[in-house]
């Protein structure tokens, strides 16, 4: 019972709460509506067919967003490819592995990555890693696996691949971080009632803890994903910034967010720049569409582990 | 009592003097949390296909005497042991004896149930089968049934047998537990205050159930509450501050206890 007196806070309180609420989405509303309102020329001139035209050609005035929006979800997808399983590894070895004194020490590293500013990332992307994957992984993965159309082609460096891997580095502290606070709050319980069973380490991670965590890991992949679609400087250091569609994750490539951010200072025609407001304004729905579809996904998982999006 | 040399080490650890199958012989048993002693030098022989109560008051040791019984004790960092723990000869902390392999052998069931969320009623029974790599529909299939009938839980899920074992009341899940238990045939079935979170009707339930299995397994249940140890178990321990102070027949202890702590805590004068 509140004590006579509290309902006044209370209902203030609710009202506050109410208004940042309402206020988030008339923030989202707002920045769609101007994206939209910015990229009235190009939707105008090019209709829906700026979706699949992969041509992007400022002085010709041609303008499609396919290459981007491609670049865009195949970079985004090597990044969860990589950070997501590893995340979940370094997640689980941290909760249920690690001897104690070892846990905080590469907690306290992960939580320093996180802090390493994006352009940190491009730099070291472009003088160690990018030399690194030329000259090692890349001939590497061609000579075994060069069967497969994804590793076929010449070999520059600056590539889809060498972005996923950037990208891959700069969400793996939030896919980690999140992961370890999904598994914290797997019930102590669930754990003693696998081991009761005869259980080993392994199976109890497997028949407890995962199986009981999946859909908030599953939750933690997807805010991971969020960040990759929207990762911009470091991605525009090392993909290459050519607009083009190609099966070899060593071509170069381009993204949504580092198109914008590259050209649009260069933009100097009224058409040039709609368009890559229209970029933005795709890039903007292509984040709230796969929330939108992760949350589907979500509801329709079987099982009732927490459920912990956003 | 009658005198014969076979018998004097019994009533010499506290016993009844009776020839019977002993599930847990143990001697001189103590455990430390870090620095912290929780069990004190604590020798008893648990009955085979008995039940045995433990009881004392809260804090006393029960949870841990308990699970140094199947070794769940060692997942808590920085316990330590001394003495000796058999179960049905075999040395529990022998060399080169795997806790997983005694835990197959020694079941738990716990204060508050605890089936997988994620799994359906059938997969919670069956999960420790899997476990153990059976594979052999009809052998799950039938220890499925099996195990649900000695939990008399059954006829009550027969028909949703796939639905989460999560949807069931708070009574069925401990008997979905019990039978998860009861699926990989352990020998001795340990309870941590098992009806603790249940309402009456359930608590009731499972200590008719408790009596059905003493025909097949050893029984040890740890319970806060007198009258349950009363009414459904053979033997009863009292442990008082980390000590074995008696342990004999229930009714024994109920109506002439022999230690002034034991009649004043039965009686209900403390704990
Ligand atoms: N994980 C632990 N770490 C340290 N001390 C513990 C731990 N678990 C239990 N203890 C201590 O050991 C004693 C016995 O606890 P427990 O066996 O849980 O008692 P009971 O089940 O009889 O209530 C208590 O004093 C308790 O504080
Ligand atoms: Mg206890």
């Amino acid at each position: 019972m509140p004590a006579p007196g509290s309902r006044g806070p209370d209902i203030a309180f609710k009202w506050v709460a109410m208004f940042a609420a309402a206020m988030i989405v008339v923030l989202i509303v707002m920045v769609g509506w101007e994206l939209y309102y910015g990229s009235r020329l190009a939707i105008a001139k090019f209709g829906a067919g700026f979706l699949w035209s992969s041509e992007w050609d400022p002085v010709l005035e041609r303008f499609g967003a396919l290459p981007f929006i491609f670049g865009t979800l195949v970079s985004s997808l090597i990044a969860l490819l990589i950070a997501v399983p590893l995340g979940v590894a370094t997640a689980l070895f941290l909760t249920e592995l690690a001897p104690l004194k070892m846990r905080q020490p590469i907690i306290i590293a992960i939580e320093m990555l996180a802090a390493v500013p994006s352009v940190i990332f491009g730099l070291w992307g472009i003088f160690v890693l990018i030399p690194w994957l030329r000259d090692s992984l890349f001939v590497w993965l061609k000579r075994f696996l060069g069967f497969l159309p994804l590793f076929q082609g010449p070999i520059y460096g600056l590539s889809m691949l060498a972005a996923g891997i950037i990208i891959a580095i700069m969400i793996l502290p939030i896919v980690t971080s999140i992961s370890r606070e999904i598994l914290r709050s797997v019930p102590n319980l669930q754990r003693e009632a696998a081991y009761a069973l005869g259980a080993t380490r392994w199976e109890v991670l497997k028949i407890a803890v995962l199986s009981y965590a999946r859909r908030g890991l599953f939750g933690a992949a997807v805010l991971g994903l969020g960040r990759a679609l929207g990762e911009t400087m470091a991605v525009t250091m090392v993909i290459g910034n050519r607009p083009q569609i190609s099966a070899s994750l060593f071509a170069p490539g381009y993204t949504l967010a580092s198109v914008v951010a590259n050209e649009f200072t260069e933009a100097t025609t009224d058409l040039y720049q709609s368009a890559l407001f229209e970029i933005g304004l795709v890039l903007f729905a292509v984040a709230i569409l796969v929330n939108a579809a992760a949350q589907v996904m979500l509801k329709s998982m079987s099982g009732s582990g927490p459920v912990k999006v956003n | 009592m009658k005198a014969s040399p076979a018998q004097a080490r019994t009533v010499e650890a506290g016993l009844p003097a009776e020839a019977e199958e002993v599930a847990f012989d143990i001697k001189n048993f103590s455990l430390w949390y870090g620095q912290r002693q929780a069990l004190q030098d604590v020798t008893i022989r648990i009955p085979a296909k008995k039940v045995t109560a433990i009881i004392g008051p809260s804090g006393c040791g029960k949870s841990t005497f308990l699970r140094a019984l199947n070794r769940m004790h060692e997942l808590t960092p920085g316990t330590r042991l001394e003495g000796s723990l058999r179960h049905f000869g075999e040395d529990l902390y022998g060399p080169g004896v795997e806790a997983v392999a005694i835990r197959r052998r020694v079941g738990m069931v716990f204060q508050k149930s605890n089936p997988f969320p994620t799994m359906s009623i059938a997969e919670n029974v069956l999960v420790g089968l899997r476990l153990n790599g059976v594979r052999d529909k009809r052998v799950l299939q039938s220890r499925l049934e099996e195990s649900l009938h000695m939990a008399a839980l059954w006829d009550e899920v027969k028909d949703v047998l796939n639905r989460p074992g999560t949807s069931l009341s708070g009574g069925q899940q401990q008997r979905l537990c019990i039978a998860r238990s009861l699926a990989v045939q352990p020998e001795t079935l340990l309870m941590d205050e098992p009806c603790s979170a249940l309402d009456p009707l359930a608590t009731a339930k499972i200590e008719e159930l408790i009596q059905t299995l003493r025909e097949r397994y050893t029984v040890v249940i740890v319970t806060h509450n007198m009258q349950q140890a009363a009414r459904c178990s053979d033997r009863t321990a009292f442990f008082y501050l980390g000590r074995l102070i008696e342990f004999g027949n229930t009714r024994n202890i109920f109506t002439s206890p022999s230690n002034p702590q034991t009649e004043a805590y039965v009686s209900g004068r403390f704990g």
